[in-house]
């Protein structure tokens, strides 16, 4: 890696880069699928590779190659200052980065036992063929569905400035799902999450948490029990989501609109823009008092947990909403000094093969005091919604709209009926406004969202969310 | 740009299947590519890219256990490692007892020679800047604000198996977007071909540009149930959407696609007709699917009427149906997928679809689509980059986005006309040509604040 990336690095700077940094990498994953009986996928993948970022004449350029030679390395170094020089062509102001100290680093995440080499073939699929029997044991199921997934990814960052950074970055998880159909209805139920599993950075032993076997046929049970369930009520009414719905959505109207490429327009082609302009930082109401929100690139499990970003700037925990007023935005080098600050370290590429972009690291929603039966029993008249279905928002994170696998009507501070076919609506700001209790710490999980998708080309990107459920009062609920 | 060759992939993909001295049976998939993107905000490029690489995929089958390796490199080693980690993951895995064989050959496949475009392979970094410049020029010209990409592919793939199977394509392909932003308002505009000589970059900015001015001081519109003029941009979307739930044998024989309890009856109105066809030269044609089995064109919507859905090889057999050549590369979940979906023309131009709203919404695009209840088709999205208020055939006014919930066959099943002219979107791979409809129902069902 460190031939690569020091020749890579000096034919950038012969060329004419006044900046340059590469990123050499090494992947290999395994997923594992198990669908009615039968094994459906079971596949590893290698992918390595480098990425050679510049300026030059006060504009970016990046080109990356599969080969790693030291042929290829001049190649792709001295065609990423072209591309750089191309993009000089139609600038208004050169790059200008927030100072960073260079370092020399290692870091890696912690973990009991490897994923990938420490746990057979034979107890994957031993652990997947028992979920897979528990949800075939519940009667008018008609598919389970179970996966575990497990990577590591060996990354040398190093750039001009003199930064070498070895990191290596292991996350697995696992997940099931169980669907009953009839002629007129799918119900869906997953667990732990839906996308197909709960995820962190960790090694087996997170996998082993999180008890997949032990909840198989009480997963499978909800799904067929579904069928006959009432279907959710419209109207406007109290609302109490769960942590896995919750987490997405944070996701959707917190973390996206404080990405500040977005706010500056960088994003506004594809994923969109943000309502949340920089004349509202520090002052704007984002929720009620209640609301505390950091972004947190250090917190332990979480799926945006790292040592350094993909600029070599160390992970930090930023305060995003402090009593409901929004105070942070996540940002890079390269659009902090436009708002007077320094990086707050989350640019993270998907790969050796694309630049870095501000991603969420791990947006996470402090908890609050109560217990969630205190919650419901002090809930009249009400609705929870449990792991989300579907989801969609407007580009500037304001509209949403979520579906939902399940729900329970709450009548007199009691759970009194099972509702299916769920969806909630709001304006991102009355809806966090509206917020008016969240569970407490022994509720409080961090759920990693793995399908974060950005940018042109498109990057998939691992986040995580740490939320307990909370409530929220006149939510518009049953909009199909 | 360094694409391999045919010759030189067969030797490679020789290799590979020779390497799998345990398997049964064995299937490589081998692409190589050369990317490159140029992105531009705020009237810069301030992104800009470019990517070499190649992709291999190992389905060793050893009885009926079946293992995948995949990789990036195509060295020697990095190949024989592949297949014997497709081999050691076959030998571990546990039996499907419903697989039965990987596709034998059906013929020679010949290449496309119209999927593959000199001009794009041979784009630089500068004629892209170029192009991103007389898009700013405009947009600058009108005081609007340009954001967009402009990217060349030159690609090859490559299917094969031990039975006998090899089918070869090289392609490019060209797509610029474009979003332009006013103070109030936003315009889009997209362009993808194969040669990117036929990119027109100043009328794709004429025509986002346009948009925007034409969409600027939006009003607010109270959410309901609106007849709507859909342009190709939402066209497409929703289309892609239904192509998901419900064109793929996978979820047909699940039951979880409506085709399951409606093949052969009434879905659409009479005047819609939807297939899929990878061989069309409009269309970024592919002659073969990820197993190298030739792709027929398939009738999925015929005169309104559920037809059929697209197979591959595992789906083909276990319903013992023809299989049509829609597998996406092993190992995939959704199974077979449609990627060159059509939907056929009307008589009506666009100006004539708008002219037959009495009090209706003209939408240019949508934005952030999902599924929310899949056996009924029910998408949900907002509408972006310009919307319109229609009374009597006239626009009175723009006005500010909404969100609709709606089942695409409750909204196809309302068509009342169809555009004559095909626009061209790219997809994952291959792509859509799809008309603007007018359709007479559509569920707006909230709203936003601009």
């Amino acid at each position: 890696m460190d031939d690569v990336a020091n020749r890579a690095l000096n034919q950038a700077q012969v060329s004419g880069a006044t900046y340059a940094d590469v990123r050499v990498i090494a992947a290999r994953s395994e997923v594992i699928s198990v669908k009615n009986g039968r094994v459906e996928t079971f596949a590893r993948s290698s992918s390595e590779g480098f990425g050679v970022r510049v300026i030059a004449d006060g504009a970016w350029g990046f080109a990356a190659s599969n080969q790693l030679t030291a042929q290829e390395a001049d190649r792709v170094a001295a065609l990423a200052v072209s591309i750089a020089r191309a993009s000089a062509l139609a600038k208004k102001a050169d790059v200008r980065l927030s100072p960073a100290q260079p370092i020399q680093a290692k870091y890696a995440t912690p973990i009991a036992t490897n994923p990938l080499e420490d746990v057979s073939v034979e107890q994957k699929l031993q652990l997947l063929m028992a979920c897979d029997e528990a949800m075939r044991r519940v009667k008018g199921l008609t598919l389970a569905e179970s996966s575990l997934e497990a990577a590591v990814e060996d990354k040398l960052f190093a750039s001009s400035e003199g930064s070498h950074i070895e990191q290596r970055i292991v996350t697995c998880g696992g997940g099931i799902e169980a669907t009953a159909v009839t002629p007129d209805e799918v119900q869906t139920r997953s667990y732990p999450n839906s996308f197909g599993r709960q995820a962190g950075t960790a090694g087996w032993e997170f996998i082993e948490s999180l008890r997949l076997a032990e909840n198989a046929e009480r997963v499978a049970s909800e799904a067929v029990e579904l069928l006959l369930a009432k279907q959710c009520p419209s109207g406007v009414t109290t609302l109490i989501l769960d942590g896995p719905q919750l987490a997405l959505q944070v996701h959707e109207s917190c973390g996206h609109p404080i990405e500040l490429d977005r706010v500056f327009g960088m994003e506004a082609a594809y994923a969109g823009t943000s309502f949340l302009t920089t004349d509202k930082l520090g002052s704007f109401r984002y929720g009620s008092d209640l609301v505390n929100i950091f972004a947190d690139a250090t917190a332990p499990t979480g799926l945006g947990t790292f040592g350094y970003d993909d600029e070599g700037v160390p992970a930090q925990r930023t305060p995003i909403i402090q009593n409901g007023i929004f105070v942070g935005y996540m940002s890079s080098r390269e659009t902090a000094p436009l708002i007077g600050q320094t990086s707050s370290g989350t640019m993270r590429a998907d790969g050796w093969n694309r630049i870095p972009l501000i991603r969420m690291t791990n947006v996470n929603l402090e908890p609050g005091t109560w217990t969630l039966d205190d919650l419901i029993a002090d809930t009249d008249d009400g609705i929870m919604m449990g792991v989300n279905r579907s989801w969609s928002i407007d580009d500037k994170r304001l509209n949403f709209q979520f579906g939902t696998e399940m729900a329970w009507e709450i009548k007199g501070g009691k759970k009194v009926a099972l509702l299916k076919n769920a969806t909630y609506t709001g304006i991102t700001p009355e809806f966090w406004g509206s917020c008016d209790a969240i569970c407490n710490r022994d509720h409080w999980a961090l759920w990693g969202t793995t399908n974060c998708g950005k940018g042109q080309p498109g990057q998939t990107m691992y986040v995580g969310h740490g939320v307990a459920p909370a409530r929220f009062r006149n939510v518009r609920v049953g909009i199909v | 740009m360094s694409l391999l060759g045919e010759q030189r992939i067969r030797t490679l993909i020789e290799g590979a299947l020779a390497a799998c001295k345990e398997a049964d049976q064995a299937e490589v998939l081998l692409s190589t590519s050369d990317e490159a993107l140029t992105r531009f905000a705020n009237n810069t490029i301030h992104q800009n890219v470019a990517e070499r690489n190649s992709s291999l995929h190992v389905r060793a089958v050893i009885g009926k256990r079946i293992g995948v390796a995949r990789a990036n490199s195509l060295e020697a080693q990095a190949i024989r490692e592949a297949a014997e980690s497709a081999c050691t993951i076959a030998r571990y895995s546990e039996e499907n007892p419903e697989f039965v064989s990987l596709p034998g050959p059906s013929g020679a496949i010949a290449a496309i020679k119209d999927a593959f475009a000199e001009n794009t392979a041979a784009a630089t970094p500068e004629q892209r800047a170029r192009a991103v410049q007389a898009i700013i020029s405009r947009a600058e010209a009108d005081k609007l604000i340009a954001a967009g990409a402009f990217s060349t592919m030159a690609e090859e793939v490559a299917a094969a198996n031990s039975l006998g199977v090899f089918a070869y394509q090289p392609s490019t392909s060209a797509e610029a977007t474009l979003v332009v932003m006013g103070d109030s308002s936003s315009g889009y505009a997209d362009r993808a071909a194969t040669d990117v000589s036929t990119i027109d970059a100043e009328g794709m900015a004429a025509e986002a540009c346009g948009r925007a001015t034409r969409s600027a001081q939006p009003r607010d519109l109270d959410p309901g149930t609106y007849p709507v003029v859909l342009e190709p941009y939402a066209v497409a979307e929703m289309l892609d959407y239904l192509a998901y739930v419900g064109f793929g044998a996978t979820a047909l024989q699940e039951g979880r696609s409506f085709m399951a309890e409606k093949m052969g009856q009434r879905v659409a109105a009479e005047a819609v007709g939807i297939y899929d066809d990878g061989l069309d030269p409009r269309c970024f044609p592919m002659p073969f699917d990820f197993e190298g089995v030739p792709r027929r064109r398939v009738a999925l919507i015929e005169q309104g009427i559920a037809r059929g859905v697209v197979y591959d090889s595992f789906t083909a057999s276990r319903g013992n149906v023809s299989n049509t050549g829609h597998a996406l590369p092993a190992p995939n979940s959704m199974g077979p997928m449609p990627g060159h979906l059509h939907i056929e023309p009307g008589q009506a131009t666009l100006q004539e679809l708008v002219a037959g709203l009495d009090r209706g919404v003209w939408v240019s695009r949508f934005h952030y689509v999902n599924v929310i209840q899949p056996l009924e088709t029910i998408i949900t999205g907002m509408t972006r980059d310009g919307a319109w208020w229609v009374e009597g055939g006239e626009v009175r006014y723009a006005i500010k986005n909404l969100r609709f919930s709606q089942s695409v066959l409750d909204a196809l099943a309302s068509t009342e006309a169809i555009g004559r002219e095909l626009k061209l979107q790219r997809g994952w791979f291959g792509g859509s040509l799809v008309p603007a409809l007018r359709l007479g129902r559509f569920a707006f069902t909230g709203k936003t604040e601009f």
